[in-house]
């Protein structure tokens, strides 16, 4: 108790409030534009925290990674274009709810959803964090496989048409991850010789052409889908039946989101995923997924705001870095003369405390921040689309150019925009295939470390207890997924007709 | 925590660097385009200097480049930019500043990976002796070896033992190709005499994640990397690769106190200008540097780091240039040897 009253004044300091106000708004203004990351921004931002004590300049960085993820799922929802992971997850359902004159709603369920996670998520970080961390450091090679055939297994759901369409999709997927340099052996795979390739394809500019360039193609040939959004928008306000749909998933989000986000490296990129996988399976409606079901947007993007929330857990309580924002705050620590390892929380009490408690003042910041604005989003909306769509295309050419200054990224989201439209056409929708190329370099790293280790005996996957009992969960997700859609072939020829 | 070194890093981790190298890059780019007309280096320098470091922001390799960059630009007179160009092990940053104006507005930080990169990539764009002027020697970073916390040996000795009675089941762990940690385990073959199991990662945070969690048995790397898991004692340390003991892991013998003296390693860091700058700016560059070197504040965060400011002696082009040539011959023949390469 003591401890979080310590936090809570660390985090009430003018000082801290500030600088957590400013981490927030900057992480929702750079969540909100496609390819300027959180990362890029506390790249940036770091030498700046040089002149600043260790708690503010942690608070604002922290600030800036909760914040864009909450800023991420903005232009996912208004515009299809999802400037990270998760926010790929949201946009299946978000925009399709925006596009039915309800972005407001989607908006707001974001909003509402996250805040809730966060909350609970910042708890669970207070109360957990050391056991929690151990049991993380369970999880080793075989087991981060085993986990990744389970998401790639629940993926299909993210699907509404085809299984078999989905399942070609995630296999493309996993072949585009494959792109780039090989870990063990650093040869080039799939590069043809361009050097670009080296690094592998690179998420914005994929994620980028495939949902908003494909979309903005879409629209134009079609030309009929697009004034009915702004028709519609009649209210911004959450009914009593959407709090009624959304609590649930939440609930399930967060839950889920909390304890995925604990695992290095895959955890967070599959908290949204999963939870959406899970709304749908559960749901006594599913058919209404991928058009606009408020609960395919509440669940991810709680899901994912608990999962950047308990992320900390492992750096704060261990010193190992769950993903790249981390490794850069491990810099920001060590720049600071704290060393981030399993002595923080007793000999850095101020900071590690302070840190938690800002980050609930910094979620309840972002509900402050974002449910005003949200009248303002909406009403980008009605812009002309012959106006609107040149600045989505100029706003992301920029985006994805300054990841490297190079122009190869430019040429990347055409082609992506291109790849991604021929695909809408044939029924192919793109979410599996983003999952499979997040998902392929995982499944593959953590394959053959795993065998490394073993030295060639596959038994392993099967011998230890929790890789084991996810590969079991696979396996029937992938028969219940499998059995009706052969039982009901008739029905899927239908559900892709628009 | 992720290694400066790994040159395989791809997706996310490689994205996020290359962004914030592109983000730094424009502010730098922008004011350093007026100091061009410097003429032969007397009133050297009359602009903002950019220091570009191959690898990312917050590696251990920027907080080293930071750590001077402050007080030289005092001395200077002149702000110093910190620029991040990662990518391609650090191949990609290097040969940005070889093909630069040799006029001391643009310089390197670079680390061992200069020694290592002509062995590793086959089509390199400068060649470590040639296309740079050497500025000094800046740290050299001790590494460690270090196994899982329940792993039976308690020295290195017996390590070298159970690892030749175990070598079927024996893993080492290494942050990716051309990575300090995948040097140190070449050197580490030669001296225990036996063929580990190598499991790469990407970056030393996953690796040491899969350390501390017993998933792999033993590894060696930087102390800027490992001090943190070694105090609490969730890993076991056996030696320091250096000829003295750490000041900040005072009861970790060396190598050489262990018996195995040919076991010496660290990730040395150099300054470095184009090839060609003139002398009077390559001087007033390592007066810079040897005064920055000197700030007790520098010392201080560097000791927390575990490493130390190179000798005074170290700090000039010559002691430079010999250190470089001699790491050139020693990682040359031992990375062929293994048949590592990183393109």
């Amino acid at each position: 108790m003591d401890n979080i009253l310590l936090g809570i004044q660390t985090a009430l300091t003018p000082t801290n409030l500030l600088v957590c106000l400013i981490g927030c708004a900057l992480g929702t203004a750079v969540g909100v534009l496609p390819g300027i990351g959180p990362t890029a921004t506390i790249a940036l931002l770091l030498p700046i925290t040089f002149n600043f004590d260790p708690v503010s300049s942690l608070i604002m960085l922290a600030g800036i990674y909760y914040g864009a993820q909450y800023g991420g799922s903005t232009t996912a929802i208004l515009l299809n274009l999802p400037g990270e992971t998760s926010a790929a997850v949201t946009a299946i359902d978000g925009y399709q709810m925006a596009r039915q004159g309800r972005a407001g709603q989607a908006l707001a369920t974001a909003a509402l959803g996250s805040f809730f996670a966060g909350t609970v998520a910042t708890v669970v970080l207070a109360v957990f964090a050391p056991p929690l961390a151990e049991a993380a450091l369970k999880f080793g090679p075989a087991e981060y496989f085993s986990l990744v055939v389970l998401g790639l297994v629940a993926s299909i759901a993210l699907a509404s048409g085809s299984l078999w369409k989905a399942l070609a999709m995630i296999m493309l997927g996993l072949l585009l991850g494959l792109v780039g340099q090989d870990v063990e052996s650093g040869a080039s795979r799939f590069t043809f010789g361009a050097g670009e390739l080296d690094g592998g394809l690179n998420f914005v500019s994929l994620a980028v052409g495939m949902f908003g360039v494909a979309e903005i193609l879409r629209n134009l040939a079609t030309g009929i889908h697009r004034p009915s959004m702004v028709r519609e928008v009649k209210s911004l306000r959450l009914s009593r039946q959407d709090f009624k749909d959304m609590t649930p998933p939440v609930l399930r989000g967060t839950l889920m989101g909390s304890l995925l986000g604990i695992l290095p490296g895959a955890g967070h990129v599959l908290a949204s995923f999963t939870s959406y996988s899970v709304e749908k399976r559960i749901s006594k409606t599913p058919e209404r997924f991928g058009h606009g079901a408020i609960e395919g947007v509440a669940a991810p993007e709680s899901a994912n705001n608990a999962a950047a929330q308990t992320s900390f857990i492992p750096l704060l309580t261990l010193g190992l870095p769950a993903n790249p924002v981390m490794a850069l705050l491990i810099g920001a620590f060590i720049i600071q003369g704290i060393t981030p390892g399993p002595n923080v929380i007793n000999d850095e009490p101020v900071l590690f405390w302070g840190l938690i408690a800002s980050m609930w003042v910094g979620n309840l910041m972002l509900v402050a921040l974002n449910l005003p604005l949200i009248g303002l989003w909406v009403k980008l909306l009605t812009i002309p689309y012959r106006v609107l769509f040149p600045a989505i295309i100029a706003f992301s050419t920029i985006g994805c150019y300054s990841l490297g200054l190079n122009a190869y990224h430019v040429f990347a989201i055409a082609f992506f925009g291109l790849l991604g439209y021929v695909l809408i056409r044939f029924g192919c929708e793109p979410a599996p295939l983003l999952l499979g190329f997040v998902l392929g370099p995982l499944l593959e790293e953590n394959f053959r470390r795993a065998m490394t280790i073993s030295r060639g005996d596959a038994s392993v996957f099967l011998t230890r207890p929790i890789s084991l009992a996810m590969l079991i969960v696979a396996a029937i997700f992938l028969v219940v997924a499998v059995l009706p859609s052969i039982k009901k072939k008739r029905d899927v020829v239908f559900a892709e007709d628009e | 925590m992720a290694s400066p070194l790994s040159s395989s890093r791809r997706s996310t981790y490689r994205l996020l660097a290359v962004s914030a190298a592109a983000a730094l890059g424009l502010s730098a780019c922008g004011s350093s385009s007026g100091t061009t007309g410097a003429a032969a280096g007397s009133n050297y320098p009359t602009g903002t200097i950019t220091m570009v470091v191959p690898f990312s922001a917050g590696g251990p390799t920027d907080t080293v480049a930071r750590l001077v960059a402050e007080p030289m630009s005092k001395t200077l007179g002149q702000q110093i930019i910190v620029q991040n160009v990662e990518g391609a092990g650090g191949t990609l940053g290097a040969g940005e500043v070889a093909k630069a104006k040799n006029d001391g507005y643009k310089i390197l930080m670079h680390h061992i990976g200069m020694s290592t990169a002509p062995a590793l990539y086959s089509n390199l764009a400068f060649k470590p002796l040639e296309s740079f002027q050497t500025i000094g020697l800046v740290t050299e970073v001790p590494m460690t070896i270090i196994s899982k916390k329940d792993l039976p040996p308690t020295n290195l000795k017996e390590l070298v033992d159970y690892v030749k009675a175990n070598k079927e089941k024996v893993t080492y762990a290494n942050a990716g190709v051309g990575s300090a940690s995948q040097l140190c385990g070449l050197l580490i073959e030669k001296a225990f005499g036996v063929d580990l199991t190598e499991v790469p990662y990407k970056g030393t945070g996953p690796a040491m994640t899969d350390l501390v969690g017993g998933q792999v048995d033993f590894m060696c790397d930087q102390t800027t990397n490992t001090s943190a898991q070694i105090k609490p004692g969730k890993v076991k340390a056996y030696a320091v690769t250096t000829a003295e003991r750490v000041k900040s892991l005072p009861d970790i013998p060396t190598t050489t106190e262990s018996g195995m003296p040919e076991l010496k390693v660290g990730v040395w860091h150099g300054l470095y200008a184009p090839a060609g700058t003139p002398e009077a700016v390559v001087k007033k560059l390592t007066d810079a540097l040897a005064a920055a070197l000197k700030d007790p504040k520098v010392i201080e965060k560097m000791a927390d780091l575990g490493t130390a400011p190179e000798a005074a002696d170290q700090i000039n082009p010559a002691a430079h240039t010999a250190k470089l040539k001699a790491q050139l011959d020693l990682w040359t023949p031992v990375i062929k040897a293994a048949g590592v390469k990183a393109a």
